[in-house]
């Protein structure tokens, strides 16, 4: 048992020289922004607000040669992004120097895109050390700026997004016209160039068998609804991710001001329903929820589906105020910290999904303990309901 | 990016899928997306919408899209049917090569074809100087018509040294 750990602490060191990105660190979640308690935070998961902007006189990513491609990413790492203050100090990662572990570990930390995980040239990364400011570099655009926060936090994201924005555009001529706004690769994404998302928890919704409803009526009015399926047709983990689809013709502060009023709705909504659960099947809830902690608690192999489905039915409870539970920044680091990729980073190399599964529920057990013990037998902070105010 | 189950149409619905213990991203086309069963409204990607509405242009008079499909940018050589098949654009200039092309897709997807929000400084400059030169025109019009010629042959002046610095910075104004 010793040796084998002995052997594996061994290996993990010596892959860890081989990783290009501070994994380490990465691995701390204090100070990084999903460590945070942020406004409606329970329910709302994280805001991102993106910003696309691209160079004049030069053809986008996709169809740039790998030459020019190379040439933008120097230009990026040597004159532009080093005067940025937000990434002062930080070190610009260039994806095809990463390893395929590396590279999903980013894009489980929402750092890059799926498109970006892929072979082309000159793609890169830089983030801050939180990781709320990030830019992607030739992706479908020259630059993604990406601001992200805990919680229910658009107006903070843009005002984050566009500081960056304001200080590259001292630097270069962007791509603008005076009709399509700022130019972007795709259509879709012109104008503003914006894309602003909330991942949202809606257990209630899914429970009551109300959500498709909301979400035909969500995309009726120019926003979209993601949701992330695990097997059969079930929403994994009861997590949407609503966005605004119209980038065009709408100032900014328009933009997210609607998309603001549709988050409200629909979390007025939510609770609704859960209103309905507690009132029709107040005991089969707190057994789901209790239950699921049971299982998290004490399980030797945990799936990611498994988890995340589990892990769901504990914000549930925490949501609704139940005793004993950890709060919901807590459920969201665990979540994070609980994927693929983040496991095999801690422990230094790629994994079988045996393996995984043993090291998910170890993990698991070991950070539910933590919390357990650090909020004591102490009643929970909040009442049975918690306060709705709108910041 | 192609779909993963045919590998001939683009990509445009993506979905997380748990395959053997694993969250695994998939990305499909919409067509084997609504036979493997993802049909629903949640997985409208802008790509897929942007896409669509293309495709839907494309079909409508198959003669004058063919036509239409060999329009190009002058800069970066992108045909309007390199559009449709990939839903992307080439350059900068393939707004302007292609602009009749996608007012029409950009009315369809964001129901507007003029950008009202943010704009760089250094465009914003550019306004400031074309209203203020139209400014002056207008004012030079004024004053001949008043017959007021020494006010006249002063806003002269100023246009002339500002045409003079803007002709430093090739500037389209005359
Ligand atoms: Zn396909
Ligand atoms: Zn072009």
């Amino acid at each position: 048992m010793s040796a084998r750990a002995g052997d594996e602490a061994a290996s993990r060191r010596h892959k860890e020289t081989e990783m290009k990105l501070p994994v380490a660190e990465m691995l701390q979640a204090s100070g990084k922004w999903f460590a945070q308690e942020g406004p409606l935070g329970d329910a709302i998961l994280s805001t991102r607000v993106r910003l696309a902007r691209n160079l004049s006189g030069h053809r986008f990513p996709t169809r740039a040669l790998p030459e020019e491609q190379e040439r933008l990413l120097t230009r990026a790492e040597q004159q532009l992004l080093p005067r940025i203050e937000e990434f002062s100090g930080a070190r610009l990662h260039r994806v095809d120097g990463l390893s395929l572990l590396e590279r999903h570990l980013l894009l489980e930390r929402h750092l890059i895109s799926h498109d970006l995980i892929g072979e082309g040239s000159g793609r890169a990364v830089l983030f801050a050390p939180d990781e709320a400011i990030s830019v992607m570099v030739n992706e479908e655009d020259h630059f993604r700026l990406q601001a992200l926060r805990a919680g229910f936090q658009l107006d903070a994201c843009h005002a984050a997004a566009s500081h960056v924005d304001d200080q590259l555009e001292s630097y270069v001529e962007y791509a603008f016209s005076d009709n399509f706004g700022y130019l972007t690769a795709c259509p879709t994404n012109v104008g503003t160039a914006m894309r602003a998302s909330v991942l949202v928890h809606l257990p209630g919704l899914v429970l009551t068998k109300r959500v498709k409803k909301v979400i035909s009526g969500i995309s009726q009015v120019g926003f979209t609804v993601r949701g992330f399926y695990g097997e059969g047709t079930d929403v994994l983990g009861n997590f949407f991710q609503i966005s605004n689809q119209v980038t065009l013709g709408e100032k900014e502060s328009q933009i997210l001001l609607n998309l603001e009023r549709i988050v409200h709705q629909v979390l007025e909504y939510e609770e609704r329903a859960r209103d309905v659960l507690v009132k029709d099947a107040a005991a089969q809830v707190e057994d789901k929820v209790m239950r699921a902690l049971g299982v998290l608690r004490h399980a030797q192999l945990l799936t990611s589906e498994e988890m995340i489905g589990l892990m769901s039915a504990v914000r549930l409870g925490t949501s609704l105020g139940l005793a004993g539970l950890p709060p919901a920044h807590t459920l969201s680091e665990i979540l994070l910290f609980g994927q693929s990729a983040h496991l095999q980073a801690q422990a230094g190399g790629e994994l079988g999904s045996a393996q995984r599964n043993a090291r998910r529920a170890e993990f698991v057990r070991e950070r539910l303990l933590e919390t357990s013990s650090a909020t004591g037998n102490q009643a929970p902070g909040q009442g049975a309901r918690r306060d709705r105010n709108d910041e | 990016m192609k779909c993963q189950v045919c590998g001939v149409a683009d990509a445009s619905v993506h979905v997380k899928e748990v395959q053997n213990e694993q969250v695994t991203e998939l990305h499909l086309c919409q067509k084997c997306a609504r036979e493997k069963g993802y049909h629903s409204m949640l997985d409208q990607s802008k790509q897929a919408l942007a896409s669509q509405f293309v495709w839907m242009a494309e079909n409508l008079f198959p003669e004058a899209d063919a036509e239409m499909g060999q329009i190009q940018c002058a800069e970066c050589g992108l045909k309007y049917s390199d559009l449709v098949q990939t839903g992307r654009l080439g350059c900068p200039l393939c707004y302007v090569h292609l602009e009749p092309q996608l007012k029409q897709i950009v009315r369809r997807v964001h129901g507007a074809v003029r950008h009202i929000g943010k704009a760089p400084g250094r465009e914003g400059e550019v306004f400031e100087h074309r209203r203020h030169i139209q400014k002056l025109h207008e004012e030079l019009a004024r004053a001949i018509e008043r017959e007021e010629y020494e006010r006249a042959a002063a806003i002269r002046d100023e246009l002339r040294s500002l045409d003079r610095h803007a002709g430093e910075e090739e500037s389209e104004e005359a």
